[in-house]
Order: C-alpha cells, then sequence, then structure tokens
C-alpha cells in the first residue's frame, strides 16, 4: 500500500515571490519531519564586485541587487561610507532621504499587498483576475504604488535603480513646482491610505500565534528608518557596528541565500517586527483604528504583516507631506567628503526589513571588502519555522493542495525577495 | 507576427536578473490592467499567472544565464514563444553579473559561499542570445515603461518599433542639457552610450554611467583619451567601461585594454 502512505506533491513554480526556490515538504505519521525553503537563484557575486570600487560607484552598483529595493541598498550604502568619513550632512539631506526611503516603502508595500499577497485572502491567483472583482481597490492600489515611484523619482529621476544619490547627499534637488505637485497628491493619497487600511482591517485573516522573536531599528525620536539601534524584543540593544557579534550567517546546502541567526536562533525581521518594537511611534489616530477593529501590536501573528505593510503606507505619506510641507531649496543638494580607510558599516530598514552592510575601505576610498546581509536571509530560517508550526496547527491531514496553499500563504507574508538572494519554487510533500 | 487582429498570447521569464525590468510591467499602473484584458498573459510567475508550457506569441525575457538549468530553461521558453523579446541589460547583455566572467569565479564563490560546493554555477555569464534566436531587444538597466509599452503595441500591431542606438549626447542635445563634461569636467560616458533613458543623469547634473549600453558606432578607446585627460588614472577608466556591460564589445575590449595600462 505504498500509493496510499507516500504521498509526492510537485508544484512547478510558487507564484507571486521575487525568486526561485522550492519547499521540499516530508510527512511521516502525521508529523513534518524535514521541510526545506530551497533558494536556488544563482548567485551573483555581487560583493565581489564591489572590491577596489570607489565611493560612488559602489552606490550605483548596490542598488542593482534588487529591482524593487534600490534605495533600501543605496541608503544603506551612502550612511555606512559617511559615517566612516565623517561626513556631515544637512538637515535637508537626512530628511529628503527620509522622504525618498518613503517613497520605497509605499511602492513595495502596495505592491506586495496588491498584487503579492491579497490575491490569497480574497481568492484569486492574480491581481489582474482580482481587479474584475475589486477594481476600485486594486485602482487605488496601483495608484499609491505609483505615488511611491514618483516620490523615489522625485529624488533619483527613476524609481527603478534611481541615479540621485551621491556620497554625502544628492546630485540634485527637486524644484518647488515638482515639490508643490507632490504634495497634492501626497494630500489626496492620505485618504486613499486610510481607505486602503481599512479595507485591508475589514479582511478575515488567519489566527494563529506563534512565538518569535521580532528584531528592527529602533530610533529615540522617529519610526526608524535610516538610523537607530538594532533592537530586539527579547532584550537585545546593539548599535549596528556590534551586529556581527551576535548575528552569524550560515550557508546551508538547500540554498544560495545565506542563513542569518541570531545567537543561533532564527529570527523576524520586516513590517511586522517593526511595527511591534515601534509601536509607541504609531501616531495614535492610527492605534485607535486598529483598536477598534481588534487588532493589538506587539502582534504574534504573521498575517498581521499585510496589516502592518497598510500601517506603514499611511505613515510614510503623512511624514513625506509633513516633511515636503516645509520644503525649501537648499544652497547645496551635497556636501563635500574626504575618503579616509577603515570599517564602514550601516543599516537601515528596507521594506522587507534590517539591512546591514559593511565595507573595509583602503586609504583611496576604495572598497577592499564587502560584507550584505539582506532581510531575506535574515528570515529564512524564521520562514521554515513557521511553516511548520502552521502546518501543524492547520493540521496535516489537510489535502495536498490546501497544505501548499497555506505554506505558499505563510511564505508570501514575509514578501520574501529572492532576488537579493532568487527563485523558482517547487513544492515536494512526500507522506511516509 | 500575424497576430494583428486577435488577442496576443504572452508570457514573461526570469532568469539571473534583480527582478527590475519585469517592474515595468508590474509598475505600469492602468497600463497592466489593460495589459491584462488586451493580451492574454499565460505565464508571469512574480504577478501570479502559471502556464509555463503555453505556447504563446511573445516571450519576454529578463536575466542572464548563469546555470545549467538555466542553459534547458531558456531552450524550452524559446520552442514555446512565436517571438523573444529581451527586456534589460541582463537579458540583453549579460548584466552586471556577467563581471565575474573577467575574474576566477571559483574564488569569488570561496570568499562569499562557505561551502561552495553546494552551488549551481556555469564557469561564464551569458546573454540570452548566445543561447537562443533573440528577435528584438530592449537595452537598459532597467528598461522604462514607455519602451516595453512602445514595443508591446507595435506588436499588437505586427511590427517593431525602429531600433534606434544613437549616442546620448544627441538625446541631451535635443533636451537643451548642457554637457557636463564640456562645462564641468565630469567623466561621462554619454559619448559612447545609446540613449533612451531620457538624458536623467546629465538632467540632474551627473555623469552618465552607460546603462543603456554601447551606442552604435562608438569609439570607447577616443573617450578613454579624453577621461585621461580629465585625470581619470587607466584603472578608473577601465571599471567604468566594465559596469554593467563588461560582456559586450566594444567595452570589453576597451575595459581590458584600460585595464592592462594600469
Amino acid at each position: 500500500m505504498t500509493d496510499k502512505q507516500t504521498l509526492a506533491i510537485h508544484v512547478p513554480v510558487l507564484a507571486r515571490v521575487e525568486g526561485e526556490g522550492a519547499l521540499d515538504l516530508i510527512i511521516e505519521n502525521e508529523l513534518i519531519t524535514d521541510l526545506k525553503l530551497r533558494i536556488f537563484e544563482p548567485p551573483r557575486f555581487f560583493e565581489k564586485f564591489l572590491e577596489a570600487r570607489e565611493p560612488d560607484q559602489v552606490i550605483d552598483m548596490v542598488a542593482r541587487i534588487c529591482g524593487i529595493c534600490p534605495v533600501a541598498y543605496q541608503m544603506t550604502a551612502v550612511h555606512a561610507l559617511e559615517s566612516l568619513f565623517e561626513t556631515d550632512v544637512t538637515p535637508w539631506i537626512t530628511q529628503m532621504r527620509r522622504v525618498f526611503y518613503c517613497g520605497e516603502w509605499i511602492q513595495s508595500h502596495a505592491l506586495h499587498i496588491h498584487m503579492l499577497a491579497m490575491p490569497d485572502f480574497l481568492g484569486f491567483t492574480n491581481v489582474i483576475a482580482m481587479a474584475e472583482q475589486y477594481p476600485e481597490q486594486v485602482r487605488r492600489g496601483l495608484k499609491l504604488q505609483t505615488l511611491g515611484n514618483d516620490l523615489i523619482a522625485l529624488f533619483g529621476a527613476r524609481s527603478v535603480h534611481p541615479v540621485g544619490v551621491c556620497t554625502g547627499g544628492f546630485h540634485h534637488a527637486p524644484a518647488l513646482q515638482q515639490i508643490s505637485d507632490m504634495i497634492s497628491r501626497l494630500k489626496q493619497a492620505q485618504s486613499e491610505a486610510r481607505d486602503l487600511l481599512e479595507w485591508i482591517l475589514s479582511i478575515e485573516l488567519s489566527n494563529e500565534d506563534q512565538d518569535f522573536t521580532s528584531v528592527s531599528l529602533q530610533h529615540s525620536t522617529e519610526y526608524a528608518m535610516n538610523s537607530g539601534r538594532i533592537v530586539s524584543d527579547q532584550g537585545l540593544d546593539i548599535d549596528a557596528n556590534e551586529f556581527s557579534q551576535h548575528f552569524a550567517e550560515q550557508h546551508i546546502e538547500h540554498s544560495t541565500a545565506l542563513y542569518c541567526f541570531l545567537d543561533n536562533q532564527p529570527y523576524l525581521v520586516g513590517p511586522l517586527a517593526r511595527v511591534n518594537i515601534n509601536y509607541e511611534q504609531v501616531p495614535d489616530e492610527l492605534k485607535a483604528l486598529l483598536e477598534k477593529n481588534q487588532i493589538k501590536f506587539p502582534s504574534k501573528n504573521m498575517f498581521h504583516s499585510i496589516i502592518a505593510r497598510a500601517l506603514e503606507i499611511v505613515m510614510c505619506i503623512d511624514e513625506a507631506l509633513h516633511i515636503l510641507g516645509n520644503y525649501q531649496l537648499p544652497s547645496q543638494s551635497h556636501v563635500d567628503w574626504k575618503a579616509k580607510s577603515g570599517t564602514a558599516i550601516a543599516a537601515t530598514e528596507a521594506p522587507r526589513g534590517l539591512l546591514w552592510h559593511r565595507y573595509e575601505i583602503n586609504d583611496k576610498g576604495q572598497v577592499t571588502e564587502a560584507q550584505i546581509v539582506p532581510p531575506t536571509s535574515q528570515n529564512q530560517a524564521r520562514i521554515e519555522q513557521n511553516i511548520k508550526l502552521s502546518l501543524e496547527s492547520i493540521g496535516l491531514q489537510h489535502s495536498a493542495d490546501d497544505l501548499q496553499l497555506h505554506a505558499e500563504k505563510v511564505i508570501r507574508n514575509y514578501d520574501p525577495c529572492i532576488s537579493c538572494a532568487t527563485h523558482f519554487l517547487k513544492l515536494n510533500v512526500t507522506r511516509q | 507576427m500575424q497576430k494583428s487582429a486577435e488577442r496576443i498570447k504572452i508570457a514573461v521569464h526570469k532568469f539571473s536578473s534583480c527582478d527590475g525590468c519585469q517592474l515595468a510591467f508590474l509598475n505600469a499602473g492602468e497600463d497592466l490592467l489593460a495589459l491584462g484584458t488586451e493580451c492574454d498573459i499565460a505565464f508571469f510567475a512574480e504577478a501570479g499567472l502559471m502556464d509555463e508550457q503555453a505556447d504563446v506569441d511573445i516571450a519576454f525575457v529578463e536575466g542572464s544565464i548563469s546555470t545549467a538549468k538555466d542553459e534547458q530553461r531558456i531552450r524550452s521558453v524559446r520552442e514555446h514563444s512565436q517571438l523573444l523579446i529581451t527586456i534589460g541589460a541582463c537579458a540583453t547583455a549579460g548584466g552586471l553579473q556577467a563581471l565575474r566572467n573577467l575574474s576566477t569565479s571559483g574564488q569569488w564563490q570561496q570568499s562569499i559561499y562557505a561551502r561552495p560546493e553546494y552551488l549551481d554555477t556555469l564557469e561564464v555569464v551569458t546573454s540570452i542570445a548566445e543561447h537562443v534566436h533573440v528577435d528584438y531587444e530592449l537595452w537598459g538597466c532597467p528598461i522604462s515603461k514607455k519602451q516595453l509599452m512602445a514595443v508591446v503595441n507595435s506588436a499588437k500591431l505586427g511590427v517593431f518599433p525602429a531600433a534606434n542606438h544613437e549616442k546620448l549626447c544627441q538625446q541631451c542635445k535635443r533636451q537643451q542639457v548642457s554637457c557636463i563634461m564640456v562645462t564641468q569636467g565630469k567623466a561621462c560616458l554619454g559619448p559612447v552610450t545609446q540613449s533612451g533613458c531620457g538624458a536623467l543623469c546629465p538632467a540632474f547634473g551627473r555623469d552618465c554611467f552607460g546603462c543603456y549600453g554601447p551606442a552604435e558606432n562608438s569609439n570607447p578607446q577616443a573617450l578613454g583619451e579624453r577621461l585621461v585627460g580629465l585625470g581619470l588614472q587607466p584603472k578608473q577608466i577601465a571599471q567604468h567601461y566594465h559596469a554593467i556591460y563588461s560582456h559586450v564589445e566594444p567595452l570589453k575590449t576597451n575595459g581590458k585594454h584600460w585595464n592592462e595600462k594600469s
């Protein structure tokens, strides 16, 4: 009766993630005995390309690690380099970098909510099909995504691989007319983003609490984005320079993405971890809206990630509007800098979570060694842990199709960017 | 291309890349929904359309070939498509990751991955046209929505847009952007780079770094001499040429030339 005891499911491609991978699952006597999220996006060796390159070239090159979050890579690199060079940027530069980053959070979250995650919750396979039944919601989502892209383009000329960032600031300051046009769009988007959040709050999400450690940046005066300390909800509180003393990357056979652990344990980075850690900085008006809908943060339900994303879209639109409301043309959009040798380290919050860079720089200002720890490799161990617990909690007696869909939904909560690490997900379930 | 009257069927495939060129579809807003109603999108994994084996009129291909599995998959994509269009630098010319072709990648693997024996990578990274016939190429790192929609809309009528590989300098002149090499002495790659981006960098007061690929009849040797005049070291010139397009001529050879001088 081997046929009855062993069931193999083969799904050719995991949809709606960024990258190529597979999921191997073995179920024996109603227990998961092996589970591997296999990532086999071909390695691209970016860290080696960066060697011998100069600071501004590094900024243009790291953007190309990820088409969806190039701003995150540029911001982390520029902060690392400037912290070593002791470059003192102007308040204008610091603020515009925050607006620039807000643009990326808005576009990335809007893309994920509408194109990657929401079809799961509403029973569609893709956004185009979903748009037939939910035309207004999808159009609103696409409009928010476009707004985020245009906010990036304001400072970067285009949203994918923007060209505006240089060591010491920006190559170019937007004109006053462009800012006032953007302000009217942001004002309109404030209510659209709140409608989006309310829509997400009206959707029934799975209720699965799990134990996990959240890790994100935390900043004393603002919702952390470009700077702050690396904090966990288990008491970790360190400077980005101390990262390697607590976090370690491992290479595991089934993945071309390195696995990163905190004190040898899986942990979570990303929107849910950020909201969990920085909930106090969420405006009262939004907290009230969440509470009215019986949503409590910190949350241990990974399915609340989509709420965290919608919440951050609202906060980013408000923040961009607030900063641009006081916009003035600067006398200079970048400051002078002088290269120094040493170790350049910084961490920022990419849309998908903590992004950490380290560069060894020689006395000519060239990179001699680079190390980049993207959010997806940090989440990888946690994703595997989550799938296992989640499938056990819904019950392994479910059909292979149901188990597969649920596993995919769990994976998509993390918005894994396998390009930052790459993809082709196959699910193989073997029952014995 | 005889499909002008009917709905065309398309697919979007990804190989080794950053995903940035498929974003020209996903960031298209209303145009994406229009595309979904005007065309049948059979396969586009990131968007959730999963019929990989469907026969299509046009396959859009992002990314370069860097594993043995990729080599097989691109042949299957070709077999299932009437027309194959590469989107972006990686698919069209190898892209940034082709930089590893200039080095001994085995050493690289060891320094990044603790267990290099787990990896399956080919010796060299290659463009799509090195494996199968390509019908039309979109250059750019990344491509723009405008380029993409132009090719989609033309293809619906059974033609391709006229390919334009003129130099960026010409676009700057038309946009009345003053030359940043002449006025500011910046090491601009505009004279050897094709237009299409909208002269984004010079309009921002910075030097072009060549993200749209080599222009027709360009002379990187002469530009290199000019860059020496602007104070660049041979090694720096080599790095300018060997960035996104190190795997295509004339930048491949010229980058090597300046590297040997350093």
